[in-house]
């Protein structure tokens, strides 16, 4: 169990953060090269709420001063901001397409994928990855994967998600080589959503 | 395992870089991302895309291999095995089945890649289309449109002058029917490896800068024309230590006499055929 801080009251980040972060970059390469598959994440530290363990050991491990994060309303808690200023030392940006990294805490109110970053033709790398906490990866509809990672067909029950979502994965595929990233944080386990994977029905 | 170092070398603000340069490197499958540079303390042409990319993906619970055209005992080879190993102080191994981290340098091995391995390709020239077009702008918007209708030009202009495809390494691919990749300077033989292969594929370009990726299960194919379908190497000869007739050989040169043979090119799986018919 990790200790707060005594002067400030921030919580540590990880507790190995050499190791946990390559433990945790390889629960997503796990999660991006096969999609649907359900990976347990290796660190959960300690996060300000509604900051979830696994979106926070996500965010330690991909994000810095480098990589300009959105936070959804929900999200943008001081106690939220100053983790991971602290941590991550990472610029918070208000507008969903200026963001290398976004964090969605609140599913059910969330833009479209289509208003973060879609990457250009020849620049397609530089679309937003989507970090969105979920209550569970097996609670919702089943959807039916295909695609590179995938040897015949996945299947992904992410639950709590908008309505809508289902078809905004489908126009994000549609828009490849350009289009967003999506990685499910449930609340002890990740999975991953690459542009490239089709959904099925 | 030296404390002297960083974990695999680098300072953990570049691995973020290059982990986020991969990760995008997967969902865009055959797409070159650039990325930043860190200098690496061995020169380029030893392989610096290939650790850069090693040292960002390996952990303590890995178990690393190291091969250089097949063998894991040449110069290169060795050198990086040991760079890995004082650096990380992760096992290493000479055996495909049990690597779970594989860098390579013009080989992919014989022995059959299996679900959660990580093959890391050295990378001297990434782009596929330098040799038709010189300038980075104008490739990338070829790439962005799939333009990519003069390699198939230079290709039919080797069959017009040849009667088949000269290129026998390097041979370019499209990877899940979208972007054209070198797959490194391998033997044309082992392409047909790539296609839906078990394992992630990683590759990384050191001087130009440029991390792309094959995850599992993803179409590879190797360019080619209805009336002159992509065809692999064959030896008349099966191995001289193995009796393999489904490897890649290599020739070599027996005594001052002008000797020679055919062996597998592979030593890790050559050995091991050799061990089972001992016994
Ligand atoms: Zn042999």
């Amino acid at each position: 169990m990790n200790a707060l801080a005594p002067e400030t009251g921030l919580l540590p980040g990880f507790s190995d953060p050499v190791a946990e972060a390559q433990k945790t970059f390889r629960a997503v390469l796990e999660a991006t090269s096969r999609p649907g598959t359900i990976v347990t994440a290796p660190a959960l530290p300690s996060a300000p709420a509604p900051l979830t363990p696994v979106a926070a050991a996500l965010l330690l491990a991909l994000v810095d001063y480098e990589t300009p994060l959105w936070l959804d309303p929900a999200a943008r808690q001081p106690a939220v901001e100053e983790y991971l200023r602290f941590h991550c030392g990472c610029p918070l940006v208000d507008e969903p397409s200026q963001a290398a990294f976004a964090l969605v805490t609140d599913a059910q109110s969330m833009p479209p994928l289509s208003a973060f970053h879609l990457g250009s033709d020849e620049y397609p790398d530089r679309s937003t990855t989507l970090i969105i906490q979920v209550p569970n990866l097996d609670g919702g509809d089943n959807w039916r994967l295909k695609g590179p990672g995938i040897r015949d067909q996945a299947i992904l029950s992410a639950s709590h998600l908008p309505v809508c979502f289902k078809s905004w994965v489908r126009d994000n595929h549609a828009l490849f080589p350009r289009g967003v990233d999506l990685l499910f944080a449930a609340p002890t386990q990740l999975a991953g959503l690459p542009r490239s994977t089709q959904l099925e029905g | 395992m030296n404390t002297g170092y960083n974990f695999a070398y680098l300072d953990e603000q570049t691995k973020r870089m290059l982990r986020r340069a991969i990760l995008k490197a997967v969902a865009i499958p055959g797409y070159q991302v650039p990325f930043g540079s860190r200098e690496m303390p061995l020169p380029y042409g030893w392989g610096t895309g290939g650790i850069q990319v090693t040292a960002a993906v390996i952990g303590a619970d890995d178990t690393l291999k190291v091969i250089d055209q097949g063998a894991d005992d040449t110069t290169n080879a060795v050198s990086i095995r040991r760079f890995f190993a004082r650096t990380t102080g992760v096992a290493t191994t000479e055996k495909t089945v049990e690597a779970t981290v594989i860098q390579t340098r013009h080989r992919i091995p014989e022995t059959p890649l299996s679900d959660g391995q990580i093959m890391v390709y050295q990378v001297p020239i990434p782009e596929p289309l330098r040799w038709l077009e010189p300038r980075e702008t104008e490739t990338r918007k070829m790439h962005a449109l799939a333009d990519y209708g003069a390699m198939h030009v230079k290709l039919y202009e080797d069959i017009a002058r040849y009667g088949h495809i000269a290129t026998t390494y390097d041979y370019p691919v499209l990877v899940n029917g979208r972007y054209l990749m070198r797959p490194s300077p391998i033997p044309k033989f082992d392409n047909p490896k790539m296609d839906h292969s078990p394992a992630l594929q990683l590759f990384g370009a050191g001087r130009e800068k440029r991390i792309y990726a094959v995850p599992p299960y993803t179409s590879v194919k190797s360019l080619d024309f209805e009336d002159h379908p992509f065809e692999v190497q064959r030896w008349d000869q099966a191995c001289a230590l193995c009796g393999s007739t489904e490897s890649f050989l290599d020739e070599v040169v027996t005594d001052d006499k002008g000797g020679r043979m055919y062996v597998c090119s592979d030593s890790d799986y050559c050995g091991e055929r050799q061990k089972d018919q001992m016994q």
